[in-house]
């Protein structure tokens, strides 16, 4: 090992002996020391790229931020007039909120019906083809679920469900508007779609976790298997379930092109998400539609937007981390 | 079952509008002007497997190299640490991905180039490739590592020589896994290639890609465009889908349950 040597010391002066040294040791330099450096300074490229997203994003923002204040946020203006512009994002951070809501409130149920299906129920045989789907379900990149769903399925929504929902229940506001299919409902719906995957791996996963002893404990006082499944399985796996909607969650704030492709694009106070049937605007479908003829101020808005979104995506993601993590690691220690 | 109606859905309609678009023209020639019925995809093609080796060459070395520092290295604070920030990265919008880039190139200089399309998408790339590596690296049993250290090599050609190439299979999935991934990723792609109706032509002029084709002929009107994006649906499925499914039947048993993860 070549550190253990002693550099030899310089009587000039400390300084200078340190210098010595340090450069001894730089000519010195093994391939271990320098391979684990070079693995060292790699390792930290996630650091920089998120402390760096930080940074620009704030910088970007500082013109817009700097002219609305607090406004920009709570603001619904939309106007790239010169002179008399106004940015305001709360349409769009409403119109986020409700397509994940929509997205949570069908997608999560679907999705612990077909964990607790994967991993609970099927014999070997059917788990391991029908779990292998659904993870190549989540492989599906988002611009064939968006180009499919504007397609396909908005069609289909806008003849079946929303048309009978309209006439029907149409003096409730939030059913109010006029069925074309591309709205916050079918956007909403797509996100739904798409995280069922992830989040119904990642449960499969958490529950199969659970050790059977659990199991065996819940039928051994006489429970049905749907009771197994609560009070053994469920109650056990909670916090990892928890997690893995939360990504679903984070999966949903952050799914750009799929939703730009069906939810209408609408700008400024017509966004604000008042029906369910409105044309509407998430943060991400808005920096992807309008980014490319952006200039100056409308830029700096659209970067404030990413501020935003990045703000969320982050609290979401770290929360959902550490959730999916504690559950994983008391598995690791079970195996031990 | 819920779970395969989509997916068949899916499949069952670019399958059947898009097989009668492919042919050898539709795949090598120009996009057509809209109203006529000549024209194919070759840019978008061109493009993505252009931003596919731009991305490997940049992309895959830092994260194998974070995947080995984890493995062998990590065991402490800060490696959890990073190894808590990778996953963080992993579930990153791409949008965000793609503002980054746009806002330190495209908008500095004004031109949108593949060289910022490739650096967003090595980004996306970085931390799935960290993660596999150092799940397969760490398959590896130490007495492999003892052996190559009792013959008197040294560390670092241990783990370059002996313990990657022992993890060799996990480590080229990750990076299949993640070209499949950047294959279809759109979101960072529009705000730094733009897409285009041209070969590539500059390292400064906007190029397409497979997913932006998709992107831009969806919400035209004309129903020949409409055509070709049904098309570059089933390209872009058949690319995505095979490298998973090839992946998957190449590796069935082993690394199992790890890559619910990605």
């Amino acid at each position: 090992m070549s550190r253990m040597e002693e550099a030899p010391l310089d009587h000039a002066g400390v300084q200078s002996s340190r210098l010595q040294n340090f450069s001894y040791r730089l000519s010195h330099l093994s391939g271990d020391d320098m391979f684990e450096v070079l693995s060292n300074v790699f390792a930290c490229t996630a650091v920089v790229i998120i402390a760096l997203t930080g940074i620009v994003l704030v910088r970007g923002s500082i013109p817009v931020l700097g002219k609305f204040g607090l406004g920009f946020l709570t603001g619904s203006g939309w106007s790239t007039t010169f002179g008399q512009e106004s940015y305001g994002m709360l349409p769009y951070v409403l119109g986020t909120l409700v397509t994940s809501g929509i997205a949570i409130s069908i997608g999560i149920p679907v999705s612990l019906g077909i964990a607790i299906f994967l991993a609970e129920m099927a014999p070997t045989s059917v788990r391991v083809p029908l779990s292998q789907l659904v993870e190549l379900l989540a492989a599906v990149p988002s611009v064939i679920y968006g180009f499919w769903g504007l397609l396909v399925l908005s069609p289909w929504i806008a003849k079946y469900v929303e048309t009978p929902l309209t006439s029907g229940l149409g003096s409730i506001p939030i059913f109010h508007g006029s069925p074309h299919g591309l709205d916050l409902l079918m956007g909403g719906l797509i996100l739904a779609i798409m995280i069922i995957p992830t989040v119904s791996s990642i449960s499969k996963e958490v529950m199969m976790a659970v050790p059977t002893s659990q199991r065996e404990a819940a039928y051994s006082i006489g429970a049905t298997r749907w009771e197994v499944v609560r009070m053994g399985v469920l109650s056990y796996s909670r916090s990892g379930i928890f997690g893995a909607a939360i990504l679903g969650l984070g999966r949903a704030v952050g799914e750009t092109m799929a939703v730009t492709m069906v939810i209408g694009g609408a700008l400024g106070s017509e966004a604000v998400p008042t029906s369910l049937f409105i044309p509407g605007q998430t943060l991400a479908s808005l920096i992807a539609g309008q980014f490319k003829e952006a200039e100056s101020l409308q830029l700096s808005a659209l970067v404030g937007a990413g501020l935003v979104l990045f703000g969320l995506a982050l609290l979401i993601n770290v929360f959902a981390q550490f959730m999916v993590w504690k559950v994983l690691k008391v598995k690791a220690g079970a195996v031990e | 079952m819920v779970a395969v109606v989509p997916l068949a859905s899916i499949l069952l309609e670019v399958i059947r509008n898009g097989i009668s678009t492919i042919s050898f023209q539709f795949i090598t020639a120009l996009p057509g002007v809209p109203g006529q019925t000549v024209g194919g995809i070759g840019p978008a093609i061109q493009g993505t497997l252009l931003l596919i080796a731009l991305t490997s060459v940049m992309g895959i070395p830092p994260g194998v190299l974070t995947g080995i520092y984890l493995a062998e290295f990590g065991n402490n604070k800060f490696g959890r640490t990073i190894r808590f920030l990778n996953d963080v990265l992993t579930e990153f919008p791409s949008i965000v991905v793609g503002i980054l880039v746009a806002a330190l190139l495209v908008v500095a200089t004004h031109q949108y180039s593949p060289i910022a399309g490739a650096i967003a998408l090595s980004i996306i790339t970085l931390p799935i490739v960290a993660r596999t590596t150092e799940e397969s690296i760490k398959t590896v049993p130490n007495s492999i590592r003892d052996a190559a250290m009792a013959l008197g090599i040294r560390r670092w050609r241990t783990t370059i020589s002996v313990v990657l190439s022992t993890a060799r299979s996990g480590v080229i999935t990750g990076v299949l896994l993640s070209i499949a991934r950047i294959s279809g990723e759109t979101a960072p792609l529009l705000l730094t290639i733009l897409g285009s109706n041209f070969f590539f032509s500059s390292w400064n002029q906007p190029i397409d890609a497979l997913p932006l084709r998709i992107f831009n002929d969806a919400s035209q009107a004309d129903p020949f465009t409409r055509q070709q994006a049904w098309g570059a649906a089933m390209i872009l499925i058949i690319i995505v889908l095979t490298l998973n499914i090839g992946v998957r039947l190449a590796t069935r048993g082993r690394y199992g349950s790890n890559r619910s993860r990605i």
